[in-house]
C-alpha cells in the first residue's frame, strides 16, 4: 500500500503551491511564445533582453533555494556556494569552448586562451570535454565531489556557526586566486567566453536563448518541489532539529554529520546546475564568479526574501537582482549604498525577511 | 706617506677653490668639442679622462648636462644666467650674446657616463667614491684593469676598497697571466653579487680556462659565493616573511579584540583599516596646505589621527547596528558585511574610486644594505617596531588597565560583571572603539607600504581573520604568533612556488588545521558545552 515516489514527491508541495507553480509555468511560456511569435515592434513583442535576464536571475533563484536549504533549514551559513556555482559554470563552458572547433580567432582545434599561452595540447582535465554528456557528467560531479569531502572534514570535526562561514568564504578565495592562474588552464582573468553554439545549435538564436529560458525555469520548478520534498520528510525534521539543537539531537541518536553532508553537497549540486544553466545564456565566465563579495550576496537575496521558507529567497533573487539591473544602470554609484542599507536593514529590522513581514501583516489584519 | 696621500684630495680641492686658473686645462684639448664630429669628441673625451682631476669633472659633466656651449670661438659651460670658460671655471663678464650649445649622440653618452664614472673614483668626497665604485661594479669590462688598479693604489676607505678590489678581480679575470687570474678568482669568494656566479661557472670549464689551478680556485670560489648568496637570500625572506608577519599582525591585533574578545565578527574590519590608512593621507594632505615646513612629521600625526577616526566610525558601528545584533553571529557578519560596502562606497564618494598618493616620509625611505641585493628598507624596519609597538600597547591595555579588566570580566561573565556595577554596554562600545582603533593604526602602517585605495581592505579580512582562528580566538599572544608562523612560512613557499600558490597553501593549512585544533594554537583551558 505504499504510493509510488513520484506522487509523494509532488504530494508534498500543498495546493496552494502546485497552483503557484502552474501560474509559474505559465507565465514563462507565455513569455517564450511572445518572444518567439510576436514580431519585433508589436507592443507584444517581448525582447531577448528580458528572456536573457529572466534566465538569469531564475539560475540566481536557484542557486538561492540552494542556499536556503542549508541556511534556512540546517543552519549553516556558506560564504562560499559561490565556488560550486563557478565550477558548474566552468565544467559546461570546457564544453562550449570546445564546441567552438575551429571557428575561434585563431582557428585552431585548442581554445584560443591555450593557444595565446602557446600551449600544444589539451591538459588532461580537459579529455573528453568536446562530449556534451561528459559535460553534464563534470557539471554534477566535480562540485559535488570538492562539497563532499570539504563538507566531510569540517562537519567531522564539527566545525560550525561563524567558523565553518569564514573557512568556506577562504575556499572561495583560494579557489579564485587558482582560477586566475593561467596556468591553472581555465582562460586566467578572462575566463571563458565567445561560445558559438551547444549540441550543433547556434547559441545566440531566439530559440537557443529561449530553450534555456524553459530550462531555467524548469529546473528552478523542479528545484523547489524537490526542497518541499524534502523540508517536509523525516530528513526534513531531523534538520530542522540539527539547526535547533544540534547536541541535543546527537543524544538521542542522530549522527548530525550524514545529515549536514548530505543536504550540503546537494545544495552545492543545485548551485552547480544552475551555473551551467547561467553560463551559456550570459555568455562569459570568469573567476570573478568566485569573488568572496559574490557568494556573500546570495546570502543577503535569502535573508531578503525570507530564511526557512522555499519562495522567500526566490522572490528575494528576483527583488534583488532586479534592483540591482536598474540601479546600475540609473544610479550606478548608489546601487553599493542600497545594498549595504539591505544587508544592514533585513538583519535589524526583517529577520525573517519579506515573508516574515507578509506573515505578521496577515496575523495583525487576522487579529 | 699616508698622511700624504689622505691630504692630497684636500689639497687639490683647496687648489681648485681657492683659485680655479691655476688647474686650469689647455683650451686647446677641449677645442675639438666645437666641431660636428662625434669621433673627435669622444677622443676629448679619452683625453679628459687621463688628464683627470676636478676641472675635466666639470667639463664632462656639463657635457653631460647639455650645458655645454660653444660662444664666441671658446667652449663655455652655461650655468643659469652666468656663461663659465670650461677650460679655466672663469665666470665670463659680459656674458655673451649668443652661444652654440654642444650635441652628443647616445653613443657618445654612453661612453661620456662611462668616463664620469671613472673620474668620479677619483673625486675628494667619500660618497662620491663610493657610488662610482657601486655604479662600476655592475658592468665591469677588461679594459678597466689599469684604472682599478690606479684606483685601488690612492683608495684609502676600507670598504670602498674592497668594492674596487671586487671590480678589480672581475676585470683581471681575462688577464693573460695565470697567476693574476688566480689571485682575482680568490679575491671573487668574497663577492655577494649574483653576476659574479656566471663568471666564475665560466671558469670552471677547461675551455675557457687552461689553467687547472685556477680553475678549481674558481670552484671553490663559485660554492663560497653561492652558500653566500643562499644565505643572503633566506635572510631577505626571514625579513619580509617578518614585514608580512607585522602587518598580518597590525590587522589581526584589532579582530582580536573584537572577534576574539567581544565574539562579534566584524566583516567591515578591513575597511577601518582603509579608514586608517585614508586619515593617513588626509594628514598628509593637512600638513602640505598647512606645515609644508614640517611634511614629514606627519606620520607621526597621523597614527593619534587615525586611531580616533576608526575608533570613532568603530564605535558609530557598534551603536547603530552591532549592539542590536550581540548572540546572532551570522547576522551579525551579514549586517557588519554591508557596513563594510557602506565605506567603500563612502570612500569612493569622497575620496575618487583610484588609488591615492600617500608618500614616505623621507627619514623612513632608504634601507639598510646587508648585502649585494639583500636591502632592508627603512619603512618596513619602522612597521615592524609599530606593530611590537602597538602589540605592548594593546597587552598593557588589555591587563594592566580598568578598561581592559572590564573588558575581560564582560566576556567572561557578562551578567556578573553587570551585577557588581560594571557599565556592561559602555564597554562593548569601548571596547569595540580600540579593536577599530587598533585597525586604523594598522592602516596607517600599509599606506606606507602598499597603495590605499578604497578597496584595499577586503585583501585583509580573510587573511586577519586565519590570524585570529589560527591563533585561538581571544588569544593576544596566539593572534601574534600565528601571524609571525603565517608571514614567514608565505614568504618562504612564495619564494619556492610563487605567489598564488602559496596562499593557496596557506589556506588549505589552515582549513586542516581547524580540523585538528578547532580552538586553535592557543586554546583557553576549561570545559566548554557547545554554544
Amino acid at each position: 500500500m505504499t504510493t509510488p515516489f513520484a506522487i509523494r514527491f509532488l504530494e508534498a508541495t500543498p495546493r496552494k503551491g502546485q497552483a503557484a507553480l502552474a501560474g509559474f509555468a505559465a507565465l514563462v511560456l507565455l513569455l517564450a511564445v511572445l518572444h518567439l511569435f510576436a514580431p519585433p515592434g508589436s507592443p507584444l513583442h517581448v525582447s531577448g533582453y528580458v528572456i536573457t535576464v529572466g534566465g538569469k536571475i531564475m539560475c540566481y533563484a536557484i542557486v538561492a533555494v540552494a542556499m536556503d536549504l542549508i541556511w534556512g533549514y540546517a543552519g549553516i551559513l556558506s560564504l562560499g556556494h559561490g565556488v560550486f556555482f563557478a565550477l558548474g559554470g566552468y565544467a559546461f563552458g570546457m564544453y562550449l569552448m570546445r564546441a567552438i572547433g575551429h571557428d575561434g580567432v585563431y582557428q585552431s582545434s585548442l581554445p584560443d586562451f591555450m593557444v595565446f599561452l602557446d600551449w600544444k595540447e589539451l591538459p588532461w582535465y580537459w579529455i573528453g570535454s568536446e562530449h556534451l554528456a561528459w559535460a553534464l557528467i563534470l557539471v554534477l560531479v566535480v562540485p559535488a565531489l570538492l562539497a563532499l569531502v570539504f563538507g566531510y572534514f569540517a562537519f567531522r570535526s564539527r566545525i560550525k556557526g561563524v567558523y565553518f562561514s569564514i573557512i568556506t568564504q577562504a575556499m572561495t578565495y583560494a579557489f579564485m586566486l587558482l582560477f586566475f592562474r593561467n596556468e591553472t588552464g581555465f582562460g586566467g582573468n578572462n575566463g571563458f567566453t565567445d561560445f558559438k553554439r551547444i549540441a550543433g545549435y547556434a547559441i545566440t538564436t531566439p530559440d537557443m536563448r529561449v530553450t534555456l529560458f524553459a530550462l531555467s525555469a524548469a529546473t528552478l520548478a523542479a528545484t523547489l518541489l524537490l526542497g518541499r520534498y524534502l523540508v517536509t520528510s523525516k530528513f526534513g525534521r531531523v534538520l530542522t532539529a540539527i539547526r535547533d539543537a544540534e547536541s541535543r539531537t546527537m543524544f538521542i541518536g542522530y549522527n548530525p554529520l550524514w545529515y549536514k553532508l548530505f543536504i550540503w553537497t546537494l545544495s552545492a549540486v543545485l548551485c552547480a546546475i544552475a551555473g551551467a544553466l547561467y553560463v551559456p545564456q550570459v555568455g562569459i565566465i570568469n573567476p570573478s564568479e568566485m569573488s568572496p563579495a559574490n557568494s556573500i550576496e546570495i546570502a543577503i537575496w535569502v535573508a531578503v526574501g525570507g530564511r526557512g521558507t522555499l519562495i522567500g529567497p526566490v522572490l528575494g533573487a528576483f527583488l534583488v537582482n532586479l534592483a540591482k539591473s536598474w540601479f546600475t544602470v540609473a544610479f550606478p554609484e548608489y546601487w553599493l549604498f542600497f545594498l549595504a542599507l539591505l544587508f544592514i536593514g533585513v538583519t535589524l529590522f526583517l529577520p525573517e525577511g519579506m515573508m516574515g513581514l507578509w506573515r505578521r501583516l496577515r496575523g495583525r489584519i487576522a487579529a | 706617506m699616508r698622511l700624504f696621500k689622505l691630504l692630497l684630495p684636500l689639497l687639490v680641492l683647496l687648489l681648485v677653490r681657492v683659485a680655479p686658473a691655476h688647474a686650469a686645462l689647455d683650451p686647446a684639448v677641449l677645442q675639438p668639442l666645437a666641431a660636428d664630429d662625434y669621433d673627435a669628441k669622444l677622443a676629448v673625451i679619452g683625453k679628459l679622462v687621463d688628464i683627470g682631476g676636478p676641472d675635466a669633472l666639470r667639463v664632462l659633466k656639463a657635457l653631460s648636462d647639455d650645458a655645454l656651449a660653444v660662444a664666441g670661438g671658446r667652449i663655455v659651460v652655461i650655468d643659469g644666467e652666468r656663461v663659465v670658460d670650461a677650460a679655466t671655471g672663469v665666470e665670463i663678464k659680459p656674458a655673451p650674446e649668443d652661444s652654440d650649445g654642444i650635441t652628443i649622440n647616445n653613443y657618445v653618452r654612453r661612453r661620456l657616463d662611462d668616463a664620469l664614472a671613472r673620474l668620479r673614483l677619483f673625486a675628494p668626497e667619500r660618497a662620491t667614491r663610493l657610488a662610482a665604485a657601486r655604479d662600476l661594479l655592475d658592468h665591469v669590462a677588461a679594459d678597466m684593469a689599469p684604472l682599478l688598479g690606479r684606483a685601488l693604489a690612492t683608495e684609502t676607505d676600507p670598504q670602498i676598497k674592497a668594492l674596487l678590489a671586487l671590480a678589480d678581480a672581475q676585470a683581471s679575470l681575462k688577464n693573460p697571466d695565470a697567476a693574476i687570474r688566480l689571485a682575482a678568482v680568490k679575491t671573487l669568494a668574497r663577492s655577494s653579487d649574483p653576476s659574479v656566479v656566471h663568471l666564475l661557472a665560466a671558469l670552471e670549464d677547461p675551455k675557457t680556462e687552461p689553467d687547472e689551478r685556477v680553475r678549481l680556485e674558481a670552484g671553490a670560489s663559485l660554492r663560497a659565493v653561492k652558500s653566500r648568496l643562499a644565505f643572503a637570500d633566506n635572510v631577505g625572506r626571514v625579513f619580509s616573511g617578518l614585514s608580512l608577519a607585522s602587518i598580518l599582525l597590525l590587522a589581526a591585533m584589532g579582530l582580536a579584540i573584537t572577534y576574539g574578545v567581544m565574539g562579534v565578527i566584524n566583516m567591515a574590519h578591513g575597511e577601518l583599516l582603509m579608514v586608517g590608512a585614508y586619515s593617513a593621507y588626509a594628514t598628509q594632505t593637512l600638513f602640505a596646505r598647512f606645515f609644508p615646513g614640517a611634511q614629514d612629521a606627519y606620520l607621526v600625526a597621523a597614527v593619534p589621527v587615525a586611531f580616533f577616526v576608526a575608533a570613532a566610525v568603530g564605535m558609530a558601528m557598534e551603536r547603530t547596528v552591532i549592539r542590536w545584533l550581540y548572540g546572532r553571529p551570522l547576522e551579525t557578519l551579514l549586517a557588519t558585511w554591508g557596513l563594510s560596502l557602506f565605506l567603500i562606497q563612502s570612500a569612493r564618494v569622497i575620496f575618487g574610486a583610484q588609488n591615492v598618493e600617500v608618500s614616505n616620509p623621507r627619514w623612513m625611505s632608504g634601507g639598510i644594505q646587508l648585502f649585494a641585493d639583500v636591502t632592508l628598507p627603512w619603512n618596513r624596519i619602522v612597521i615592524i617596531g609599530f606593530s611590537l609597538f602597538v602589540l605592548l600597547l594593546v597587552w598593557v591595555l588589555m591587563n594592566k588597565t580598568r578598561l581592559g579588566m572590564f573588558v575581560r570580566a564582560v566576556t567572561q561573565n557578562r551578567a556578573m560583571a553587570g551585577c557588581v556595577g560594571v557599565p556592561t554596554g559602555r564597554i562593548d562600545t569601548l571596547a569595540f572603539g580600540l579593536g577599530a582603533g587598533i585597525a586604523g593604526l594598522g592602516g596607517v602602517a600599509l599606506s606606507q607600504l602598499s597603495n590605499v585605495g578604497p578597496d584595499m581592505g577586503q585583501g585583509y579580512i580573510v587573511d586577519s581573520f586565519m590570524v585570529v582562528v589560527l591563533g585561538g580566538v581571544g588569544q593576544l599572544a596566539g593572534a601574534a604568533w600565528a601571524a609571525l608562523g603565517l608571514g614567514v612560512a608565505s614568504k618562504f613557499l612564495e619564494g619556492w612556488l610563487g605567489a598564488v600558490i602559496s596562499k593557496i597553501l596557506v589556506l588549505a593549512f589552515i582549513i586542516v588545521f581547524i580540523q585538528k585544533r578547532p580552538q586553535g594554537l592557543f586554546a583557553l583551558k576549561g570545559r566548554f558545552v557547545d554554544n
